[in-house]
């Protein structure tokens, strides 16, 4: 047999076929569920976000304070050792300006664009924060290495979600934290 | 050069219904840190890592992306096998056959919890233009093969249920096992029918756990442990998925696969030199139809064997003592990893309550669920 032979050939199709129901179709929308569960170290992580504090975990191994918190250490391979609270509080590591949504749709003319960052959170390892967006001026003011807050929602408004931070807000100039840019030391240890 | 590939090192969570307290990660951790200090190695000194997930099942996108972490492997050589523990087995032996990988680890889990409507998500498995129209019911396909099965062996519903009673006692000696339980014959039978002739208690229940085994070389097996569990043979297989076209009567898939791991593993009489098996019973009759398929006993010879008593504990080949799919829980890409765990348990002397005597080789056989035609084969021995 020729090579040609193996080629089993087909309909060339135009889009007015499409509109014009030549093309026979099949829908399916699939409903798939899932509920992931938090487990010990993301549960306590939410479950302190709806109190508008933020959580993390020390291994007293390699001394690091990670966040978000987790209950074995992946460097060591060892369960990490105790709970510490660390400040609302970071610098900016990196952003980004996103002038597109979720779903790839275009932000509209009037709609400002999203600032997907992430935070370096002040109390907890170097490297270590939350990805989280930015808020309240202009994206062209933001830089890496900005000291910034988080703008929580109102308690009653919050339900244990990473969504109960609205954003990260810049740190108005003169109020600024004294523990600027890199943590020193540990924030403060609870059970 | 490797002449044999060993597991010097094997960890579980054991298997409940729900694990609502842990994250997949930490039940992942959990079964990962016990195989590590069980082999005695650190994670860091283990060559390549290997995951066994299905992004459907674990409900995100490029899941094997979330492996590295729980499982020591971050800035490591990893990878994830879209597909039964046993399936990443043969991989990891390959690996360090290749002579450039000492060690590997695999690991497998279920959070099959999670997923809240299984259902759908088993029957998306379907063609969808030309099945899945139909709508039926994703254990319709297990329905249909068991028929033809029943058909072309003469084995009777009555005996299927006798495996339900048989793997769910056998996990009551279990502790890793969900679903041990003393039930009869009768209860099977006048369980809710789901597609007839299957009954609820024909069709193994979902459970959450996690293992990971560590693989060697020869020589460094010898070093980190007294007794490595060897591999001696390996298969795998896969029929054609269309639904109109496979063989509904014989697992072919099966007998493939075992047909693999015996020329591997140089047995030419299994049925004389398996001392135990581990074999998929995911729905009741597919233990009998995969026994057939094996080579354990001759076709047509399954339903005399559960009826005599010679699979069960004290029978001459015990099958699914650890209580199977049906009495330890469906536990999806990790289904092949609960049998070598008891295979593994088994060859060391340390099943405990459920130690068989003097055991020294064991088979143990998974099948990818429906509507799959998929199946692997280990063998391990303790020699």
């Amino acid at each position: 047999m020729k090579l040609e032979d193996f080629e089993l050939g087909g309909t060339q199709l135009k889009a007015s076929d499409f509109k014009t129901g030549k093309v026979l179709t099949t829908e399916w929308k699939p409903d798939l569920k899932y509920a992931w569960d938090n487990g010990v170290a993301i549960g306590r992580y939410l479950a302190e976000f709806k109190e508008g504090r933020i959580i993390a975990r020390v291994c007293h191994k390699c001394d690091r304070i990670m966040l978000p918190p987790r209950m074995f250490c992946e460097l060591c391979f060892r369960p990490t050792d105790e709970w510490m609270y660390v400040k609302d509080t970071g610098v900016i590591n990196t952003f980004s300006i996103a002038k597109v949504n979720w779903d790839a749709s275009r932000r509209g003319p009037k709609e400002p664009p999203l600032l997907p960052a992430v935070i370096e959170i002040d109390g907890a390892s170097e490297g270590m924060g939350i990805m989280h967006m930015l808020g309240e001026a202009d994206p062209k003011d933001f830089k890496i290495g900005m000291k910034v807050k988080a703008v929580w929602k109102k308690p009653e408004d919050r339900t244990g979600a990473i969504t109960d931070i609205l954003y990260f807000k810049p740190v108005a100039a003169g109020t600024e934290d004294k523990n600027k840019g890199r943590p020193e030391g540990r924030g403060k240890e609870v059970r | 050069m490797v002449k044999r590939v060993a597991v010097v090192g094997i960890g579980t969570t054991g298997f409940r219904p729900v694990t609502p307290d842990v994250s997949f990660r930490e039940l992942i951790f959990e079964a990962a840190r016990k195989a590590y200090t069980d082999a005695g190695i650190e994670p860091s000194e283990i060559d390549g890592f290997i995951t066994t997930a299905e992004d459907f099942m674990e409900g995100y996108s490029i899941a094997d992306e979330y492996c590295p972490d729980q499982i020591g492997a971050v800035l490591k050589p990893t990878q994830t096998i879209p597909g039964d523990f046993i399936q990443g087995m043969a991989t990891g032996y390959m690996m360090i056959m290749t002579g450039a990988f000492r060690t590997i680890a695999i690991e497998a889990h279920s959070k099959a919890s999670n997923m809240r409507n299984i259902g759908e998500l088993m029957g998306f498995a379907q063609d969808p233009v030309y099945n899945r129209p139909l709508r039926e019911t994703p254990h319709a396909v297990a329905g249909l093969e068991m028929t033809r099965y029943l058909f072309e062996s003469a084995a009777s519903s009555e005996q299927c249920a006798q495996v339900v009673v048989k793997n769910k006692k056998n996990a009551m000696r279990n502790p890793y096992a969900a679903f041990g339980a003393e039930i009869t014959e009768g209860d099977v039978l006048a369980s809710e029918p789901i597609s007839l002739p299957l009954h609820r208690l024909d069709i193994a229940p979902h459970a959450d756990g996690a293992v990971v085994a560590v693989l060697a070389d020869e020589d460094t097996a010898r070093a980190l442990c007294e007794t490595p569990i060897w591999i001696e043979g390996l298969g795998w297989s896969t029929d054609t998925p269309t639904l109109e076209m496979r063989d509904w009567g014989e697992a072919a898939y099966a007998r493939l696969a075992a047909e693999m791991a015996y020329r591997m593993a140089g047995i030419g009489n299994p049925a004389a030199l398996i001392d135990f098996a581990e074999i998929c019973d995911e729905y009741s009759y597919k233990e009998l139809q995969h026994m057939e398929a094996l080579k354990l006993c001759m076709p047509g010879e399954a339903a005399y064997m559960i009826e005599s008593g010679a699979t069960s504990y004290q029978g001459e080949l015990p099958i699914n003592i650890s209580g199977g799919a049906l009495g330890v829980g469906h536990l999806f890409e990790a289904s092949g990893a609960h049998k070598i765990l008891e295979l593994v348990e088994q060859l060391r002397g340390n099943a405990g309550a459920r130690q068989i005597p003097d055991v020294n080789v064991g088979l143990a056989q998974v099948w990818r669920g429906v509507p799959t035609a998929t199946g692997a084969v280990a063998i391990l021995s303790n020699m």
